[in-house]
């Protein structure tokens, strides 16, 4: 779980190919992975897909990095969570099944959030 | 410049059809000709809004399969994915076309077939708009509704009933609608009692899985007293997109979508959102139609959740929102949401909506596809 910055500061999570603030090409990235963040929003959602864990909690959440805010969405281990709350990544090699994308297309390990 | 006027429009029943997707598009085109008196030969363009049926059921090259069974061969033709928002990118296609002099006629269809999916698999084939890093995750379209209701609530200070208010709202208007896949009444207490789906948000909170289409013919507004005497004016049309990566905006409560495509709407139309009388918008979640209301300057941030409880939006009220049910009531075959919204305010200006029917000489339609990723307004004019 990389943010990625371009010459001007800008920091995004995930990368683009241009950075969506200022348009120049984005050349340096920032780990996520051993940060604290604290959750933005969060929902439990119990009407998932085929191939996603029921019920499925989720969360948005803000990494501070040298002042600089960025969010990602993840799961969450726990629905047992408040706004505000700090929260860690842990990693996990499969968080859903491919479902009707090609598997081949993208990853599907990453990073659930647990409360500190 | 000479203005666009529609001069037809016609929506089949929204609900669950055994009809597949070219037999429904057929249907609504086909009544379309006749609410316009238009020969199929007539057309020059014919657009197809539709999301999502090569995913759905395996069929694509609609748009030419149309022209094919509506007698329209010869045609220009052309598919719009919009997604949940391919309607009014529909609408803004149909308009630059006819704008721009390339037609001198031109068919909107939009339509979509997905009941025969599961609720799982139909959410997936939707879902798949997302990027890879959401998609991974097992995001919905109803979880970003809960992400941001629960967000929306929580700043605001708004209750949880408001939210209720606008579902028990558009399911009371689409008792009238003839054809809307709902039709009855549902209390706020029912809604506040329904399963959860996406905590905070409840089953009645979102709109059903719909089949179903509707059309509109497009012509300059210099030649539409030639087709009918009750025609309607695209007094403004825009479009614009927010970010795909829904939790890169900086306020999530905020559609950049709506503001955006509203502005240049308003600007086309040199209208404000004062002028307009009547709104059809994109209530795929009830967290949605507040957004809207405060993202196209119907109400101040933060105050949207208020309009509904307080009766400013119900059929009787100052600015009656969702006459025709709203997605919530009425259903949402992706790509013909767009259209029938439109379909709403064309009657309602022209004096046709029935039971529905309420004063008003300007109608603002806003179709919200992605989570707002891309959106249109559209402001209708009676004339």
């Amino acid at each position: 779980m990389k943010a990625h910055r371009c010459p001007n500061d800008h920091l995004t999570y995930p990368g683009h190919e241009r950075c969506p603030e200022c348009g120049e090409h984005q050349t340096d990235t920032v780990s996520l992975e051993d940060r604290v963040g604290k959750v933005v929003t969060w929902t439990t959602s119990t009407a998932t897909p085929p191939g996603v864990r029921q019920p499925n909690h989720l969360a948005i959440v803000e990494f501070d990095v040298d002042g600089q805010a960025v969010r990602a969405l993840g799961q969450l281990t726990t629905n047992d969570v408040e706004l505000g709350d700090d929260v860690e990544p842990v990693h996990v090699d499969r968080l859903r099944d491919p479902g009707i994308r090609e598997e081949a297309s993208q990853e599907w390990d990453g990073y659930r959030f647990r409360p500190v | 410049m000479d203005r666009v006027a529609v001069v037809g429009a016609s929506m089949t029943r929204f609900g669950e059809r055994g009809a597949w997707l070219r037999d429904l598009l057929a249907e609504a085109g086909d009544a379309c000709l006749d609410d316009a008196g238009v020969e199929p030969g007539e057309v020059d363009h014919l657009y197809v809004s539709n999301m999502a049926s090569g995913e759905f059921e395996g069929q694509t090259g609609v748009p030419n399969m149309l022209a094919h069974d509506l007698g329209m061969i010869g045609a220009y033709t052309q598919r719009v994915d919009q997604t949940s928002s391919s309607g009014g990118a529909g609408i803004y296609a149909a308009w630059q076309s006819v704008a721009s002099g390339a037609s001198d006629l031109t068919m909107l269809v939009g339509g979509e077939k997905m009941t025969h999916r599961s609720t799982g698999e139909a959410t997936d084939v939707i879902a798949s708009l997302t990027h890879p890093v959401e998609y991974k995750h097992g995001v919905t379209l109803p979880s970003f509704a809960g992400l941001t209701a629960r967000l929306y609530l929580d700043e605001y200070d708004a209750p949880r009933e408001s939210l209720a208010a606008v579902a028990a709202k558009n399911h009371k208007n689409g008792v009238d609608n003839p054809h809307a896949q709902f039709r009855k009444e549902v209390s706020e207490q029912e809604i506040l009692d329904s399963p959860i789906v996406a905590d905070p948000l409840r089953l009645y909170d979102f709109c059903p899985i719909t089949d179903g289409s509707a059309a509109l013919m497009f012509c300059p507004e210099s030649v539409a007293a030639e087709y009918t005497d009750d025609y309607t004016v695209v007094a403004g049309v825009g479009g614009a997109t927010d970010t795909h990566v829904v939790h890169e905006r900086e306020d999530p409560t905020t559609m950049g979508g709506v503001v955006d495509s509203s502005a240049d709407a308003y600007e086309m139309a040199d209208m404000g959102p004062e002028d307009v009388d009547v709104a059809e918008l994109h209530d795929m979640f009830t967290i949605l139609e507040v957004l809207q209301l405060e993202d196209l300057g119907f109400a101040e941030k933060g105050e949207g959740w208020r309009l509904a409880p307080d009766g400013v939006t119900t059929r009787d009220g100052d600015l009656p929102v969702n006459t025709s049910g709203g997605l919530k009531s009425k259903g949402h075959p992706l790509g013909a949401s767009g259209v029938a919204q439109a379909y709403e305010l064309h009657q309602q200006l022209t004096g046709e909506a029935g039971k529905r029917q309420v004063d008003a000489d300007v109608g603002l339609a806003c179709n919200v596809g992605g989570f707002g990723n891309c959106v249109t307004t559209t402001i209708l004019e009676a004339q």
